[in-house]
């Protein structure tokens, strides 16, 4: 009985495979960033556009492999409560940023 | 009316067919997770605000060393590995591998939390503490967040490991399990953030 919930539940749904693809990919989007830094060879506009390309792609492998979100209907109210967070998450962020950088701006007038 | 009423059922039935006590536990921690990713956007947010105000103190390029922080960025990233074996044993009800996850997923932990102090310790000591400058304080306070989210982490896990010695994998300690390695996951999905928005961007 117990297995069977299990089954249903998010944390437990992976299997091996998707775990060794989830932290290979894990591993080789920590080195891009580090290397693109490291190596200094690249300007500062194409490195932070690797680094957060890397980033973002990482957290999505990470949530699909590692945490199993998907857009499956047992996993669906997850997914809306992620996106409301992500919402809140935007407004905030933004906010604040585009709040003290117009701050900044008009104190140094 | 009647027609309505039953197309209602319907779909109520199609949206809780999942309903089910651990699902609803992990859906409840799952919203708290979600919470816990607003405080750290909000600590995010003060960092992003203040991350460039040194007050005449040393720099993330100064102080930071991606060599050391690619290890401990690796070690996070291991334990994050042994903890979804541990939950995959947990899957094939195999008790020792359960235990063996959780402390390799502990010594890993434990060794990302050393590197971490070590790291800290020795930025105090060279007079750089969260005083120093905005810079630092809210390095300290985003890091600092997040490494204790880790200890907290790392005591759960070692209760964890007691309860499946003792109790073994009943259903209240599979339940505990899973929401055990969603946490632990999610620690290493605000690490991403972190070691991109702090140390890298304040390296380059």
């Amino acid at each position: 009985m117990n297995q069977v919930y299990i089954d249903n539940s998010g944390a437990s749904r992976g299997s091996l495979k998707s775990y060794v693809v989830g932290f290979i990919l894990s591993i080789v989007l920590t080195v891009i960033p580090f290397a693109l830094v490291m190596s200094g060879a690249f300007s500062r506009s194409a490195v932070m556009f690797g680094i957060f390309g890397a980033a973002i792609v990482q957290i999505l492998v990470h949530l699909h492999y590692f945490l199993h979100l998907d857009t499956s209907s047992a996993m669906r109210w997850n997914v809306m409560a992620l996106v409301f967070a992500l919402l809140v998450i935007i407004l905030f962020v933004g906010g604040t940023l585009w709040i003290m950088y117009h701050l900044h701006y008009r104190m140094m007038i | 009316m009647t027609a309505d009423t039953s197309t209602i059922d319907s779909v109520h039935s199609a949206e809780f067919e999942h309903s089910d006590p651990l699902t609803n536990q992990a859906f409840g921690f799952w919203i708290y997770l979600m919470t816990d990713l607003v405080l750290f956007a909000a600590i995010f947010a003060t960092f992003a605000v203040v991350g460039r105000n040194y007050a005449g103190g040393p720099t993330g390029k100064e102080l930071f060393d991606l060599g050391y922080l690619f290890v401990e960025t690796m070690v996070l990233l291991f334990s994050s590995a042994t903890c979804g074996l541990a939950a995959l044993a947990l899957h094939n009800d195999r008790k020792a591998f359960v235990l063996m996850g959780l402390v390799l997923t502990f010594l890993l932990g434990f060794g990302f939390i050393g590197m971490e102090i070590y790291e800290f310790y020795h930025l105090v000591l060279d007079g750089n503490g969260p005083q120093r400058s905005a810079f630092l304080s809210a390095f300290f306070t985003l890091v600092g967040t997040h490494g204790s989210h880790v200890a907290c982490g790392l005591i759960w896990i070692a209760v964890m490991v007691g309860q499946v010695a003792a109790k073994g994998l009943t259903a209240s300690v599979r339940s505990r399990l899973m929401r055990l390695s969603m946490f632990w996951h999610f620690l290493d999905i605000v690490w991403i953030g972190v070691y991109t928005i702090v140390y890298l961007m304040g390296v380059i």
